[in-house]
């Protein structure tokens, strides 16, 4: 279980997590939601140890994640950054093995490659893309790589930030359902950010959202439509008009 | 309160000054640290030696064949004012080893290998490369910053060794091509002249320049800022830091080997 009490954020004078509070369950996934600029991937980083709260609580089963052996802590996880973040010296099967290649979870070679493949191939990446280098392949390509990456030591833990963004609407139904499976075949736990309300409803289990540095709503995906909250429902309907200001 | 203003500035610019200081040793001190301690990247440390050293040779060599030729011109012409003309190959040979070499392929890594690593450190940092790095449970310092670092200081002393020969065959094409010097005598001058010490400097200034390069590179990469004007500023800044950095040290180890 992560649980996040009272996190706070502050990047200079612009205050992005003001007093953030969310639990997810093991072998659960929540999705993230909110307005571009809100702080959301800054969570997912806060979580990490990538960016350091100022203030609050972050723990995982119990224990403070800034406390005990970080190595430990971060061989249970696994992460696709918004942007892919691949490694660019290296090919797109050594980006895809790289922590099957070096470590503690070191194999051979040829091994590593063929969970590499097996990995692009759930992604719909076809063995041919193995040997080329990220900068060869197209922006929603890189992306999937980065997501056969952030999966392909099968952690406990996984966080998505924004899977689909960029994909085609089948691509898209493709990584929904390859992160719906990780969660229920695997009992693993996953955190997405998304922007496309398919995917929420396609990936979550709970449902929260971000705004005004605070998780605004949260609560079972089923309850989603029926909240009440009207930020949610502008947010949901996609409209400009309601309590988020649209034109700032 | 306008007149302490200035000194108030003074004061801030100081204490960043010394901070900078204070930071730049806490980085040297964790790099060595990480370099001593497993797990090794053995591939990682070959690629580095191999854009360190072997693919800085010919603009080592360059910079000290036309350097070794400039000055045994200008020994000769400015020996001639007090019918000095024949410490050409002293000169040559103790200039090169003991200063213009270490120095030339100092400034010359710098501009080579300090700029490409921090902008390579640096566009991976913006990139969020780091981050990922991190999170696949791999230590950014011991991954890129050691393999990086330990490379320039076992390969530029050899560079600098290199350079070094260079530079003095370089007074010695010219000495004996245009300036009547007799081939055989040229070497034996140069070899006679030269004392131990005078090469074991050479390569000690070698091994340190070479550290400086390589850390100013990875700690200006390491601490861009975002985006690409980050990545400017950091590749800016490194070479800036690690050519007055090598000078400065010149200077000192200068003293250390031949005043004390
Ligand atoms: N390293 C940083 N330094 C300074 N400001 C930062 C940094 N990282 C994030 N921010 C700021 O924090 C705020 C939230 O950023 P974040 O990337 O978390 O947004 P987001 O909710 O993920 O948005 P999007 O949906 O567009 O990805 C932004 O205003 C951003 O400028
Ligand atoms: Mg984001």
């Amino acid at each position: 279980m992560i649980a996040l009490s009272d996190v706070h954020k502050t990047f200079g004078s612009n205050a992005v997590l003001k007093g953030v509070n969310l639990t997810i369950e093991s072998g659960t996934s929540m999705v993230i939601i909110g307005g571009s600029g809100t702080g959301k991937s800054v969570l997912l980083k806060s979580v990490l140890g990538l960016v350091h709260p100022d203030s609050g609580l972050i723990t995982l089963d119990g224990k403070d994640v800034t406390k005990g052996d970080r190595d430990a802590f971060l061989a249970r996880f696994g992460m696709l950054f918004q942007g892919g973040a691949l490694f660019d010296s290296l090919t797109v099967w050594q980006n895809v093995a790289f922590r099957l290649l070096r470590g503690s979870l070191k194999r051979p070679k040829s091994e590593a490659r063929e969970i590499a493949i097996e990995k692009l191939r759930r992604v719909g990446l076809k063995p041919d893309v193995a040997d080329r280098f990220p900068a060869e392949l197209s922006g929603g390509m890189q992306k999937r790589v980065g997501l056969a990456r952030a999966i392909a030591a099968e952690p406990e833990i996984i966080f998505f930030d924004e899977p689909t963004t960029g994909l085609d609407p089948i691509m898209s139904g493709v990584i929904n359902d390859l992160i719906r499976e990780i969660v229920v075949e695997m009992g693993a736990t996953a955190m997405t950010i998304t922007h496309d309300m398919t995917s929420v409803r396609a990936i979550a289990d709970h449902v929260a959202m971000l705004h005004g540095g605070v998780i605004q709503w949260t609560g079972p995906v089923k309850d989603m439509d029926q909240s009440g909250d009207p930020y949610l429902d502008q947010f949901i309907a996609g409209r400009a008009e309601g309590p988020i200001e649209a034109v700032r | 309160m306008i007149l302490l203003s200035p000194l108030g500035a003074l004061g801030r610019t100081s204490l960043g000054f010394l901070a900078s200081i204070g930071r730049v040793a806490l980085f040297a001190l964790a790099t060595l640290r990480h370099m001593v301690s497993p797990p090794f990247y053995g591939r990682e440390f070959a690629v580095a030696l191999l854009n360190i050293g072997w693919l800085s040779l010919p603009v080592v060599g360059l910079t000290a064949i036309f350097t070794g030729a400039a000055l045994a011109l200008q020994i000769y012409a400015g020996g001639a004012r007090f019918n000095a003309e024949a410490v050409v190959p002293q000169i040559v040979a103790i200039g090169m080893v003991r200063e213009l070499g270490p120095v030339l392929v100092g400034l010359m890594i710098a501009a080579r290998v300090t700029s490409s690593i921090a902008a390579e450190i640096a566009t991976m940092k913006v990139t969020e490369q780091i981050d990922a790095l991190v999170t696949l449970s791999t230590n950014p310092m011991k991954y890129l910053t050691a393999p990086r670092v330990l490379a320039a200081l076992l390969v530029v002393p050899c560079l600098v060794g290199v350079g070094d020969i260079i530079g003095i065959f370089g007074g010695y094409a010219v000495a004996t091509g245009s300036l009547g010097f007799n081939a055989a005598a040229y070497i034996k001058n140069t070899v006679d002249f030269l004392e131990p010490l005078d090469i074991i400097s050479s390569l000690v200034k070698g091994c340190v320049f070479g550290g400086i390069a390589a850390l100013m590179g990875c700690y200006y990469g390491m601490n861009s800022g975002r985006g690409a004007q980050g990545v400017g500023r950091a590749t800016k800044g490194s070479v800036e830091a690690a050519a007055v950095l090598i000078l400065a040290a010149n200077f000192l180890l200068t003293g250390i080997f031949f005043s004390l």
